[in-house]
């Protein structure tokens, strides 16, 4: 039970310390995508390509000064940043890393926790985490916030009804809700991409507009809103809003490749294992989910730097009236195409 | 009437078909410029490390010149005050004394050369009206400073320095 215990609590840590890291650099990365996009060079000058820049850009944000606006509610105004940091954070306890690793007998699982309803869990989660933007942009009492705030609410209930759907298709295939299944699953049957590409299409559209991302960051709009629900924020706080962004750029990257992509699974993992011992091929697994991930990470900076924002009606026309009927489509034709398989055996 | 280049297009608002009306064959074709250009090569010129080459004809920063023994040129003439546009030049001269020859090359100098430089506007005239060679503009910049008065440049910045053989317009060597 203790060694069960410490396991966990050495996973917890690196976990933690992965995706902070892993965000840490997401930011540099942007700010190196964005210059090449643009012709630029990005930061070079903290270390060698600019690699120290997120360090500086930490010492930075904790020097500065800290303002709470004195008509603000102060304890929610303190506690919005962390209420985002937390939520984005708690997502990356289900996502499964890798196999598991044998150490002296024992199997170690690269994963926190393989609960049941891995999938519910994130989604409870995940819609959580706009109370952070909502809370941070109420309690600031400013107009620009409040409005940042509404965008964000609204802009997170008509998505999250799309992504679920979309996600209902895949859980109807795998029929499992937890996501080291749903990967399992793609082992023996290929990738989820395969059988669901609108299905994915949908999911990652979502995706986008569920982390605030261009074309969907209406709730920060930094031109028309002056940084949306973060307008009066500074400092650490300021960092924290940002930083969780981050986490759920990677943590969405992360599901999307665990989902649709096969996770861990290495094509060809029957003739590896015979060259490669137990331990490498589980490890050789995360790094290639890892490599998936920043992928996908990549492709939301390109998007970001390539798509103009959307005006707010076009949101809603999109969410409402394209994806979500897109994505009953997708579930019924799910349900014909599995009832057909089923008849036909 | 004659179009200039060929590009302009005439805006007609029209339904869009439904592949614009998806949007994605737009936003795939938009990611691909982007791709181009993040392959691109980047024109960036690292300053501080990576200078760009200045023009040959380039009026910088002004400098007085000494002849081949070390000797001042300037012998106060004035000329370059009065063809000063922007009235940047103050002068005062004085009169070479017995044991100075090594210093000045003719009987009168310039006691103090300040040219102000928040009005010197570097259109080079002072170079054109000096007849005994002395001023020149270099290729080097006027930096910037934190006081009006550190702008006025006395003879201690101007003079060219000790034993420097130089490119009128530089301090690099000649070269043919």
């Amino acid at each position: 039970m203790e060694i069960f215990l410490l396991d966990k609590t050495i996973i917890v840590v690196i976990v933690f310390l992965i995706t902070l890291l892993i965000a840490m650099y997401s930011t540099w990365a942007e700010r190196k995508v964005a210059g090449f996009i643009q012709d630029r060079l990005g930061p070079n000058r903290a270390g060698i390509f600019g690699i120290l820049q997120p360090l500086a850009d930490g010492v930075k944000m904790f020097m500065k000064e800290e303002i709470i606006p004195t008509q603000a509610d102060k304890a929610l105004f303190v506690m919005a940043p962390g209420i985002s940091m937390l939520t984005a954070l708690l997502t990356s306890s289900v996502i499964p890393w890798g196999s598991y690793l044998e150490i002296n007998g024992r199997q170690v699982m690269l994963q926190i926790t393989d609960i049941n309803i891995g999938m519910l869990y994130i989604f409870a989660v995940v819609s959580t985490g706009v109370y952070g933007i909502m809370i941070g942009g109420w309690a600031s009492n400013n107009k620009y916030s409040l409005m940042g705030s509404l965008r964000a609410s609204s802009q997170m209930i008509s998505y999250e009804l799309a992504m679920g759907l979309a996600l209902i298709s895949v859980i109807m295939m795998t029929g499992t809700l937890s996501l080291k299944s749903i990967v399992e699953y793609q082992a023996i049957n290929g990738w989820n991409i395969i059988y669901q590409p609108l299905g994915f299409l949908i999911f990652f559209i979502c995706a986008l507009a569920e982390c605030n991302r261009t074309p969907f960051d209406l709730p920060e709009s930094e031109a028309e809103l002056v940084g949306g629900y973060h307008t009066e924020y500074s400092s650490m706080k300021l960092g924290l809003f940002l930083f969780a962004e981050y986490v759920n750029m990677f943590i969405s990257g992360a599901i999307m490749s665990a989902l649709f992509f096969g996770g861990y699974n290495l094509p060809f993992h029957d003739k590896l294992a015979t060259i490669f011992s137990h331990n490498t091929l589980a490890l050789l697994g995360t790094a290639s989910f890892m490599l998936k991930t920043f992928m996908f990470i990549f492709i939301f900076m390109w998007i970001r730097w390539t798509v103009p924002r959307f005006r707010y009606d076009q949101l809603m026309h999109l969410g409402w009236r394209i994806l979500l009927p897109l994505a009953m489509f997708n579930v019924v034709a799910t349900g014909v195409v599995i009832l057909i398989s089923i008849l036909w055996k | 009437m004659e179009k200039l280049t060929n590009r302009s297009r005439v805006v007609v608002k029209k339904e869009m078909t439904f592949l614009e009306s998806i949007y994605l064959p737009a936003i795939f074709g938009g990611m691909w410029i982007t791709l181009k250009h993040f392959f691109k090569r980047k024109p960036t010129i690292q300053y501080p490390e990576e200078k760009r080459p200045f023009s040959f004809v380039y009026r910088g920063k002004h400098i007085l010149k000494r002849d081949e023994q070390g000797r001042e040129n300037c012998t106060a003439c004035g000329l370059c005050a009065v063809a000063c546009p922007a009235e940047a030049i103050t002068i005062v001269a004085a009169e070479r004394k017995k044991g100075e020859e090594h210093l000045y090359r003719e009987e009168k100098y310039a006691a103090s050369y300040d040219i102000n430089m928040l009005r010197c506007i570097f259109c080079g005239l002072c170079e054109e009206a000096c007849p005994k060679d002395a001023v020149y503009l270099t290729e080097e910049l006027v930096p910037s400073q934190y006081d009006r008065k550190d702008f006025i440049f006395g003879k201690d910045k101007l003079v060219q320095p000790l034993g420097t053989s130089a490119h009128p317009k530089t301090y690099k060597p000649y070269k043919k």
